[in-house]
């Protein structure tokens, strides 16, 4: 549904200049939500504002539902009227809302309406039947001051939903938002991604976004896509930073002598008592470090750190025994365990 | 000099003070508008970059900003005679204090406009909307406020330019002040001028001030004007002492 190619942007000023997409290839499949995470600074604005050309790409292209956008853009600084009928059919909701104060909700909704040239009575159905769609029926005449940050981004949503777009893309929509708020948008994202069959790319520096909503997951630093893929398909990867982060399990060896591993169960395999079946084969003590199941991306997966005694040498059969009950062991080695420490204090 | 001398030449100065502020100020916003959000919309990183124009233009305002009022008004003469066939009279004194008045307005609309928030306008580029949706739909609804208050500084700021188009006969208030008060000393007679000049000043100012603040819902209260709330905070403070 969106797709990017060698997505490069480059900003220039003063002489100086700043990379900040850097060769970016991203592949966003119709009907899924697809999260892009990275620190600030890592390109994650520049690159969903590229998607609907807000920024011109210094190179590569994007597509969007079969359109080269890029071919639409033209030359010349200002969007031609090709590129702004392609924008109307992509929805779009920020972080800090950009409601024009000077309207009412319904006011607010029915801008788009005004801009694809729909009559009065139409506008005003269509911008009500938004309203009732995300919960706010009763506050129509009201204006945006007047509503807390949650119904502001409702409000943001059903606006980009007027134009009947098949995308949608979101730019930190939850970030000025608290925790239980949040859940509720992110929740209703996920309804509309249902209900709609509506496209989603949200980019978020919360991880918490994209272990609830996301199928797939893009991990940005330095302009660049450093993994990707289906939420599973990350957890299956060995190393994946994203997985580790989307689901963290923490514990500290107890000494040098000792083997740490970490243990991804996917689907049933939850369930398995696998612990005490290694424990009783190999009559070896095992320490559970931390462990924890979850629901990520409507998958369930349990992840636990295990400490063996010995070095790896000397478990290599038990890790062996593991990986054939269909596990994924990542070994934790102490150098990685310290660099991964060093980028959380970085945090 | 008795109150019945006095009368018909006050009302005849009111109206002749009201009738060129009146013109001038629809001239400064008719021109003034478009200008400053043009001065907004050309400069760097807006919607119709265009570094020389801008250039151009904010040299223009500035130039014809700095200008005394007076000196102006002198040297647009030949310009005012082209246009209105002379340069004595209400007609005449019109033309300099709008073209006076133009660059004054258009920098206050510049100032405001710059005050819309820049995602507002991404916002409408993103649902497919075109410069002008923006200038119509964003800038100018989004600004109204401020654009009010500035009609009313430049409403005031024009009165007291036309003060000085009595020089030229243009009659008002000012030159009732001049030539009744300095020139014959009939000091009541320029009091009173003083006095209905501050009337006249102050009504336009709480005007503005009430228009401007029953259009701000950015707070998101709809209370009276801050200037009624304090006459009130001050009689409850007095009430208790």
């Amino acid at each position: 549904m969106i797709t990017t190619s060698g997505l490069t942007k480059v900003y220039r000023s003063r002489g100086r200049e700043v990379t900040a997409l850097d060769g970016v290839d991203l592949h966003v499949r119709e009907g899924e939500v697809y999260g892009v995470i990275g620190q600030s600074g890592a390109g994650k604005s520049s690159l969903i504002r590229c998607v609907n050309l807000l920024e011109r790409p210094t190179a590569g292209t994007v597509t969007v539902a079969g359109q080269d956008l890029t071919a639409l853009a033209g030359r010349g600084p200002r969007a031609g009227k090709e590129l702004r009928r392609a924008r109307s059919r992509i929805g779009m909701v920020f972080q800090h809302f950009n409601l024009l104060s000077s309207r009412t909700v319904q006011d607010n909704v029915e801008l788009p309406l005004e801009i694809l040239g729909t009559s009065g009575r139409a506008r005003s159905a269509k911008a009500l039947e938004l309203l009732d769609l995300v919960g706010l029926a009763d506050k129509a005449g009201a204006y945006p001051a007047q509503l807390s940050g949650g119904q502001k981004q409702r409000v943001g949503i059903a606006r980009a939903l007027a134009g009947d777009p098949k995308v949608l893309l979101s730019d930190e929509a939850t970030s000025a938002l608290d925790p239980e708020t949040t859940r509720s948008i992110l929740a209703l994202l996920r309804d509309l991604n249902r209900q709609l069959g509506l496209t989603v790319l949200l980019i978020t520096h919360e991880m918490d976004v994209v272990k609830s909503i996301c199928d797939s997951a893009a991990l940005m630093e330095k302009g660049r896509i450093v993994e990707s893929g289906t939420v599973s398909e990350l957890l299956a990867t060995p190393g994946s930073q994203l997985a580790a982060a989307l689901f963290p399990v923490g514990g500290e060896a107890t000494g040098d002598d000792r083997t740490v591993l970490d243990v991804t169960f996917h689907g049933e395999r939850t369930t398995q008592p696998v612990v005490s079946q290694l424990a009783r084969t190999y009559n070896i003590d095992i320490s559970i470090l931390g462990a924890a199941i979850d629901t990520v991306g409507g998958l369930q997966i349990g992840r636990m750190r295990i400490e063996l005694p010995g070095r790896y040498e000397d478990n290599v059969v038990p890790i062996g025994f593991l990986r054939e009950k269909g596990l994924q062991i990542d070994v934790v080695d102490s150098a990685a365990r310290q660099t991964a420490l060093v980028k959380e204090s970085a945090k | 000099m008795t109150w019945s001398e006095m009368q018909p030449l006050l009302s005849q100065a009111c109206w002749d003070t009201l009738y060129m502020v009146g013109w001038s100020t629809l001239i400064a916003v008719a021109g003034g508008l478009p200008l400053g959000i043009l001065l907004v919309l050309t400069d760097r990183g807006g919607l119709l970059q265009n570094v020389v124009a801008q250039k151009v233009l904010g040299q223009v305002v500035n130039i014809a900003r700095s200008m005394p009022f007076i000196i102006l008004m002198v040297a647009l003469m030949g310009f005012t005679r082209w246009i209105t066939g002379t340069t004595i009279g209400r007609e005449a004194a019109i033309v300099p204090l709008a073209i006076g008045a133009v660059p004054f307005f258009a920098r206050l609309v510049e100032t405001a406009v710059r005050e819309v928030d820049g995602g507002l306008v991404e916002a409408v580029q993103a649902m497919g909307g075109n410069t002008w949706t923006i200038v119509r739909k964003v800038l100018v609804p989004e600004s109204l406020p401020s654009l009010i208050a500035s009609t009313t500084t430049t409403v005031v700021a024009l009165i007291g330019y036309s003060a000085m188009a009595g020089t030229v006969g243009a009659g008002g208030l000012g030159d009732i002040a001049i030539r009744y008060g300095y020139q014959r000393f009939e000091t009541e007679l320029m009091w009173i001028t003083v006095a209905i000049l501050a009337v006249v000043i102050s009504l336009i100012q709480f005007a503005g001030d009430y228009a401007a603040r029953s259009l701000h819902r950015r707070d998101g209260r709809s209370g009276p004007a801050p200037r009624l709330r304090l006459l009130k905070a001050d009689a409850a403070s007095s009430e208790t002492a």
